[in-house]
């Protein structure tokens, strides 16, 4: 089989983006939820909001870590697998992505240490500033790659002179037409992954019994943020939907795998789409309904991917089922977040342990839904890599051959599965420990800056099994360490 | 402001980019090298913690300036990239072993041997893979219509691997003169006693490229047998700088081994920029030739005039804070 370095390049950009996808898409929205934790702290004098918090900051802390460590390949790909790309759109996606490092560096340099270290150090005034910093630096971060991401879908602003891109105005290439809608729809996705991963989490300790009366609290607010969030989620991805219906129609209809353009077009609940003989097989679908979601009318016209050469389809199927997966998942939110309402009305919220351990389960549902989301715009906007004006196969590195990249993907499979199930591994250790850790701060005081993973001091072994939860002692009484765990 | 003066301003500071970093993550990259050679293990102890408060903020330098060449060059990020395709990969993955065991050896106990592992093991490779760009950067790429169209190994060569254990050793010279200022006892002694055949190696490497480099290029023989005989003062101040790293570590000054070191790493890389200057991907793109858009250069200039200073004031604070010694069973931790 010849290798083809297109597609192993495609594979291995997916895989590491993912991959570091996660995390952010993680601490972006556990960073707000920690600023409201602080705030509370800050109003209320209860000690629970300060617990929670302080617990809550740890585990942002190991996520923010893994972060950092998966984007520094992300900035070096460009330039390794698409370098046409890279050299034709750095006019534009160059300060992007060096406004975001920035951005970072700054968070973490003037406000991240305050937020992990300085609780007994800074008045509590400084430390809540600190938290919302950290929580709107976040959001900055975000801006940019969100803006860079968005303006490959509809590019704007630019002027294409000599194969470079040039930008005629930096206002609308940077806030280009899809970019409001999805830097919208990925700050709820983040909201969503950090109340459910909350709620998860608590919903799990509440299940053992442990701390109780902070978890309660805990999860009580991120069932109704949660209730909030997941239908405006939908609304706003409707609205997401109409922008991309307007601006890439190709990706709207393989997403309702709708081959030809036509009216009263059916909403597809199971399809087999098939880019090699043009249709759909096995299909079961509602009648007019995908013609009134996307033009409000049943017997509006729905653009189908006949408008266009075979060749410049996106992969239909995968567009088509990574949607569904996405969508279904949001409508599963929605349902656990009212049935968490009516529990709650029913006053049966802390006995019903079912619903419990299905939000313990519900934990992984965000990060899917998010994958998949991502699924959809990126392979949907194929063959394109900025929409209509260069394609993936222009964009690649033309001194690559599929070896080296094979060698490559390969290679970051190998590493990622080695660092990151240890980084995994190590957060689920936190997660264990629990709220329960925070007895033993008090010896590792230091007045000195650390790094984002000083912040727990959760050994990394699960030392002696039937261990009592809260009695991890200092690491020097552990065979000669001197540092004492980070 | 001229076209011309912005470039140069971003030569400026991607050139400054890359010595700090060299600098500041090559202490702690030359630790991991000398990790495997340690006395003991209270000596790694004290050679990670020597390191731990400030090497994430190294090699913040790295992304930073991975980010603002693809901004102000992008050419040399889309040359250079793809021409050390395999390169690139191995530092990286040796980059995020050494970040990741950073972290965990402190917390791990029955595996810490394991994370020993990954922390020397990545640095070296990561090391190693830098100085082979190094030498691949003297040898010149090979291009045609503004994109590398060489093969996938063209940067391993001899050459390559010669600067590539070279700046190994650089880097473990570092190391081990930022130990000689961080620790005391025996692990100070080690330490001194490591530093002259290390600094013999790199003086090695440094005889080696420097008669090797002219034969490879004409550039590079005219720049330095028919130009301007000024820049021999930069090799001679390197030379300079190997004699007082000598001497200080005879002495048994504690401070003045590191700083020789860092001279002579600051003379050596102003020598080699001014062999190919103003080429930046050699030998067919200048500085000129590389440069993005006025505009962009120009729209991101803005931001770093605000944050450079913090990052730099960042940067002299954390030090500040870790200054002295380290010692045995006091971690920052």
């Amino acid at each position: 089989m010849e290798l083809d370095p297109l597609i192993l390049s495609r594979i291995q950009f997916a895989f590491v983006i993912s991959f570091h996808a996660i995390f952010p898409v993680f601490t972006i929205g556990l960073a707000s939820f920690i600023a409201f934790l602080e705030a509370l702290a800050f109003k209320t004098d209860n000690p629970v909001w300060l617990r929670l918090s302080a617990f809550w900051t740890k585990v942002f802390a190991v996520v923010f870590g893994m972060g950092v460590v998966s984007g520094i390949v992300m900035s070096f790909q460009f330039g390794t697998n698409w370098s046409n790309f890279a050299q034709a759109s750095a006019n534009f996606l160059g300060p992007m992505l060096s406004y975001e490092v920035v951005t970072a560096f700054f968070l973490e340099a003037a406000f991240l240490g305050i937020l992990l270290f300085g609780r007994d150090k800074v008045p509590k005034g400084v430390h809540l500033f600190a938290a919302v910093m950290v929580a709107v630096g976040t959001f900055i971060s975000s801006f940019w790659i969100l803006s860079a991401n968005s303006w490959m879908h509809t590019p704007a602003g630019i002027e294409l002179r000599d194969g470079i891109f040039h930008v005629v105005s930096w206002t609308e290439a940077i806030f280009n037409p899809s970019f409001p809608y999805r830097f919208a729809h990925m700050g709820l996705a983040s909201f969503l992954t950090g109340g459910f991963v909350v709620a998860g989490v608590s919903a799990w300790y509440l299940l053992l019994g442990r701390e109780v009366e902070a978890n309660r609290k805990a999860l009580s607010i991120c069932l109704w943020l949660l209730l909030i969030i997941a239908p405006t989620q939908a609304v706003l991805g409707d609205f997401h939907g109409l922008n991309t219906l307007e601006h890439q129609p190709m990706k709207v209809a393989a997403m309702e795998g709708n081959w030809e353009t036509s009216t009263r077009v059916p909403l597809l609940l199971f399809a087999i789409p098939d880019n090699d003989t043009q249709s759909n097989h096995y299909e079961v679908g509602i009648p007019g309904l995908a013609s009134l979601i996307l033009t409000h009318d049943i017997d509006g016209e729905v653009p189908g991917l006949n408008e266009v050469a075979k060749d410049e389809q996106p992969p239909v199927a995968l567009v088509f089922w990574a949607f569904r997966i996405m969508v279904g998942l949001g409508l599963l939110m929605i349902a656990v977040a009212v049935t968490g309402l009516l529990l709650r009305f029913k006053g049966r919220l802390w006995e019903a342990r079912w619903f419990l351990q299905g939000l313990r389960f519900m934990s992984i549902t965000p990060f899917l839904a998010v994958l998949a989301g991502w699924v959809v715009t990126e392979s949907g906007r194929a063959p394109w890599l900025v929409y209509g004006m260069m394609t993936h196969a222009e964009g690649l590195t033309p001194s690559l051959t599929g070896a080296m990249a094979l060698f490559s993907l390969i290679g970051y499979v190998v590493v990622y599965a080695l660092v990151f199930s240890a980084g995994i591994y190590y957060l689920l250790r936190v997660l264990y420990v629990g709220l329960e850790d925070q007895v033993v701060e008090e010896e590792y005081d230091s007045d000195r800056p650390m790094r984002p993973l000083s912040a727990t001091h959760v050994p990394f072994e699960y030392n002696k099994p039937g261990m009592k939860i809260g009695k991890f002692g200092p690491p020097t009484n552990q065979g000669g360490s001197q540092n004492g765990g980070i | 402001m001229a076209a011309s003066e912005l470039i140069l301003i971003w030569a400026f500071i991607i050139g400054f980019g890359v010595i700090m970093y060299v600098l500041m993550d090559g202490f702690d990259l030359g630790l991991g090298i000398l990790f495997p050679f340690a006395p003991d293990d209270t000596a790694r102890d004290v050679m990670m913690n020597s390191v731990a408060p400030v090497w994430d903020g190294n090699e913040t330098w790295l992304v930073l300036g991975g980010a603002g060449l693809l901004a102000a060059f992008p050419l040399v990020y889309s040359i250079v990239l793809p021409a050390l395709y395999i390169g690139v990969f191995l530092m990286l993955a040796g980059l995020i072993f050494r970040g990741v065991a950073f972290e965990f050896r402190f917390k791990a106990n029955t595996s810490r041997y394991l994370w020993n592992w990954a922390f020397a093991g990545g640095s070296t490779v990561a090391a190693f893979a830098q100085g082979a760009v190094v030498g691949a950067y003297i040898q010149g790429f090979e291009t045609a219509n503004r994109v590398y169209v060489g093969g996938a190994l063209d940067w391993l060569t001899p050459f390559t691997v010669l600067t590539g254990f070279g700046l190994m050793a650089g880097y473990a010279l570092l190391g081990a003169t930022w130990l000689i200022m961080k620790s005391e006892g025996y692990i100070q002694d080690w330490a001194y006693r490591i530093t002259p055949p290390l600094l013999v190696a790199v003086l090695l490497v440094f005889a080696l490229v420097s008669i090797w480099t002219p034969f490879i290029d004409d550039m590079v023989r005219d720049r330095w047998f028919s130009a301007i005989r000024v820049i021999w003062i930069l090799p001679a101040l390197a030379l300079a700088c190997a004699f007082q790293i000598f001497r200080s570590v005879r002495k048994r000054y504690e401070g003045m081994p590191f700083v020789a070191t860092m001279g002579l790493f600051i003379f050596t890389y102003l020598g080699l920029l001014v062999s190919r200057w103003p080429y930046v991907v050699p030998p067919e793109y200048t500085i000129w030739d590389a440069a993005s858009a006025y505009d962009s250069q120009l729209f991101l200039l803005v931001g770093l005039v605000f944050v450079v200073p913090v990052v730099l004031g960042y940067t002299a604070w954390t030090y500040w804070v870790f200054r002295g010694k380290v010692r045995a069973g006091e971690g920052y931790h």
